[in-house]
Parts: C-alpha cells; sequence; structure tokens
C-alpha cells in the first residue's frame, strides 16, 4: 500500500511542478497564441495532478485531501524528478523542458493505461491524449529553434548542455517504482528513439547516453529550485489554513 | 415531495438538458455527453459524470449547476460521481450538439474520429469555416482559448474561428 501511496504521488509531484512551471508563463509568453499554448499545457498537467492527489488522498484515508498533499507537504516529501523543478529560463529551455518530459509522460502513460491498479489505469488513459498534443507541441519547437535561426540554434543546444544531465533520473527506478509493472528498459528505448528523430529533424546533436547524471529528486533530494516553487505555491494555504476557492 | 421511482430518472436527464457548459453555453452536458448514467435510490439520486479534459476548469462549475438544477427542481440528495474510465471523447457529442455549436460560430468536431497523434507538423485535417463554409482554412493554435478548442483562421473569409478539437 505505502508503494502504490508513493508511486501515486510521484506521477502527482511530476505533473503538479510541471505545471506549476509552466503557469509561470501565463501573461509572458513570446507571442499570444503561444502564451495560451503553455497556459494550456499547465492546466492539462495541474488537472492530471488533481486525478492523482484525489486517488493518493483516497488510499491515504485519515482526512488527507488533493489539498492537503498539495500544499502542506515540504520539500523532502516531494517526489518529482529534479528535471521538472528547473528554471524555464527562455524559451529554448522550456519548451526542451517540456519535450523530454512529455514524451517521458507518454510512453509512461502508454504502459499505465494497462496497469493493473483500475484508478491509475483510468488518469492515464485520460491523461495520455493530452500529453500527445504536448509531445507535438514541444517536438515541432523543438525542431523549429534548431533547424532555425543561428540564435534560436545556439540557444537550444544550450538548453541540451544544460537540462541533459536531469534526463537519466527518469529511468532510474525509485523503490516504489519497482512493483508498478512498468518496463523500464522498453521506457527508455522508446524515449530514445523519439529524442534520436526529434534531434535529427532539429539537425541537434544527441549528447552521448553515458554521460554524468543527476538524481535525487524522486527520493526528496531537490535541488533548491523547487523550495522557491513551494514557498510561492503553498504560502497562502500556509497563511490561512483551510481556506478553499 | 418528488416521487423516486423510475419515472424521476427520466424527469432529471430532463433537467440534465437545462445544464449549459459555461465555456461553451450553447451546448447542453448532453450534448456535451459527459453524463453517464442516472441512478436513483430511494430519494438519492447519482449521477456519474465524465470530465472532457483532467484540466478542464468548467468541471467544478458544471457539478455546481447540476446540483443547483436539481436542487430547484426539488431534488436534495445529489451525488455527482466522477467517472474517468472510459475516457470522454468528442464522439459522445450529439449530433444537435454539434449542429448548435456551428451555429454559434465554433467549427464542430469531425464525424470520423480523427486519432490525434504526436507526430510533429503532420498534414492537418480540413477544418470547415463555420461562417463561409470554405474549406481552404489554416491552424493558428492546437491550443484555443480553452482547453477542448484550436485555433483556425479562414483563407476566403479570413475570420479566425474555434475548432472545437477531435479528442
Ligand atoms: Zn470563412
Amino acid at each position: 500500500m505505502d508503494q502504490l501511496i508513493n508511486y501515486t504521488l510521484f506521477l502527482a509531484d511530476n505533473a503538479l511542478i510541471m505545471g506549476h512551471r509552466n503557469s509561470e508563463w501565463c501573461g509572458h509568453g513570446p507571442i499570444l497564441e503561444q502564451d495560451i499554448a503553455i497556459s494550456n499545457i499547465a492546466l492539462d498537467l495541474i488537472g492530471q495532478a488533481r486525478n492523482f492527489y484525489q486517488y493518493a488522498a483516497t488510499l491515504i484515508g485519515n482526512n488527507a485531501t488533493e489539498d492537503s498533499l498539495a500544499y502542506l507537504r515540504d520539500v523532502k516529501e516531494y517526489k518529482n524528478c529534479l528535471l521538472v523543478e528547473q528554471p524555464n529560463a527562455d524559451w529554448a529551455q522550456t519548451v526542451l523542458k517540456q519535450f523530454f518530459f512529455s514524451t517521458f509522460q507518454y510512453y509512461l502513460y502508454q504502459q499505465l493505461q494497462n496497469n493493473n491498479d483500475e484508478q491509475l489505469k483510468a488518469i492515464a488513459a485520460k491523461a495520455l491524449k493530452e500529453v500527445t498534443y504536448h509531445v507535438r507541441w514541444s517536438s515541432e519547437w523543438v525542431i523549429r529553434l534548431g533547424d532555425g535561426t543561428e540564435e534560436s540554434k545556439k540557444r537550444i543546444v544550450k538548453a541540451v548542455d544544460e537540462l541533459w544531465m536531469f534526463t537519466g533520473e527518469l529511468f532510474e527506478p525509485a523503490s516504489y517504482e519497482l512493483n508498478t509493472n512498468i518496463d523500464f528498459i522498453f521506457l527508455k528505448e522508446n524515449w530514445n528513439k523519439r529524442i534520436r528523430s526529434i534531434f535529427a529533424e532539429a539537425t541537434i546533436d544527441v549528447p552521448a547516453e553515458t554521460s554524468w547524471h543527476q538524481s535525487g529528486g524522486k527520493i526528496g533530494n531537490h535541488s533548491e529550485h523547487l523550495g522557491f516553487i513551494l514557498a510561492e505555491m503553498q504560502f497562502l494555504q500556509r497563511a490561512y489554513p483551510n481556506s478553499e476557492w | 415531495m418528488v416521487e423516486t421511482t423510475n419515472i424521476s430518472v427520466e424527469k432529471i436527464w430532463k433537467i440534465l438538458e437545462t445544464v449549459t457548459d459555461p465555456e461553451v453555453p450553447v451546448l447542453s452536458i448532453i450534448d456535451l455527453g459527459i453524463i453517464r448514467d442516472v441512478k436513483s435510490k430511494r430519494d438519492e439520486i447519482e449521477i456519474f459524470l465524465t470530465p472532457t479534459y483532467s484540466g478542464c476548469p468548467a468541471t467544478d462549475a458544471i457539478n455546481m449547476n447540476i446540483r443547483m438544477g436539481l436542487l430547484e427542481n426539488g431534488f436534495s440528495k445529489i451525488k455527482i460521481t466522477q467517472q474517468l474510465s472510459p475516457p470522454w471523447t468528442t464522439d459522445w457529442m450529439t449530433e444537435k450538439g454539434k449542429q448548435k455549436l456551428k451555429a454559434y460560430g465554433i467549427a464542430p468536431p469531425h464525424s470520423k474520429q480523427i486519432v490525434c497523434s504526436p507526430d510533429s507538423f503532420q498534414k492537418e485535417e480540413a477544418i470547415q469555416c463555420p461562417q463561409c463554409n470554405s474549406y481552404s482554412t489554416r491552424l493558428i493554435s492546437h491550443f484555443g482559448s480553452t482547453a477542448c478548442k484550436a485555433l483556425y483562421q479562414c483563407n476566403d473569409c479570413k475570420e479566425p474561428f474555434d475548432y472545437f478539437k477531435c479528442h
């Protein structure tokens, strides 16, 4: 039971923190259509997070709610991978982070929709349709920037340098992922294949797979960035406990 | 008091027809196809609802409007159960709903479900302009003013329009 709760929280935390990062663009997008696009993706992800938190809350019982799980847990209790908490920096880094993460979610949810846990299965099947649009949108942006101008190319290559080291963690199972029936080798293969094909179209080099990578987020060892995100996200609930929409 | 036999279930469906989607007010929640089932047990009514998108902000508003509509008609014990599986699809939208959308200026989802795939820069489906009926239109963005819509522009009458995208 603990494993299932932790795994559900891991899925929720990833979606929430990525969604929160995307929401930082709301009102600041480079053009109106893209501002709307990334805000829509934020909404989808926060919606997925809610579904996972609601499920985790029923598993935990004890008066846990989606709100208490999102707003009252501390940095160390968060299980999201390090990738999603990385700062947005510029547009190149934002869309590349989205591309890495959405591609991961896409193949993960494809497996999860056949999971033997009925609720995880249902949430994943629903979310997969949304993530398909995210993969498409972020892939197109990676290609557009990579195969674009000298400046856009420079930026997307820099983004690869900054973010690649956070991708290895995605495929390194934490203890609570071991009994999930997720085939990590297949997941990684699929992910790599998609990254390679889009990078080829974008004329970007794929870094060596064996290169060193960061990890720790899945077990609560986060970068300094997550604390700042939570400080902003949780302020209201901590200052005014139990307030509701 | 309202009698709670099978007749009331039919009455509930009638009431639900008056509850609209706050983001696309021409559509009732029946048109949208999000009500999967209505059950009555003694004096309690249970409604099974499948949300359109995971993060659709209209879902909470719709839940509240369902409660209001039923309360106004004398039903007070209401349970709304979210049913995620099978996931909602635009295939569940009624023909009447699609016609209402077009009249409202939103291109309705294709009747033949077009499977969305992650392929980048794929050839876009031909969407008919709801203003002048031209098929010469182009996609501006997959993401529109709400989660369920994409943004298009007509090459003939030049009007931008929303397309209720396949899902
Ligand atoms: Zn037109």
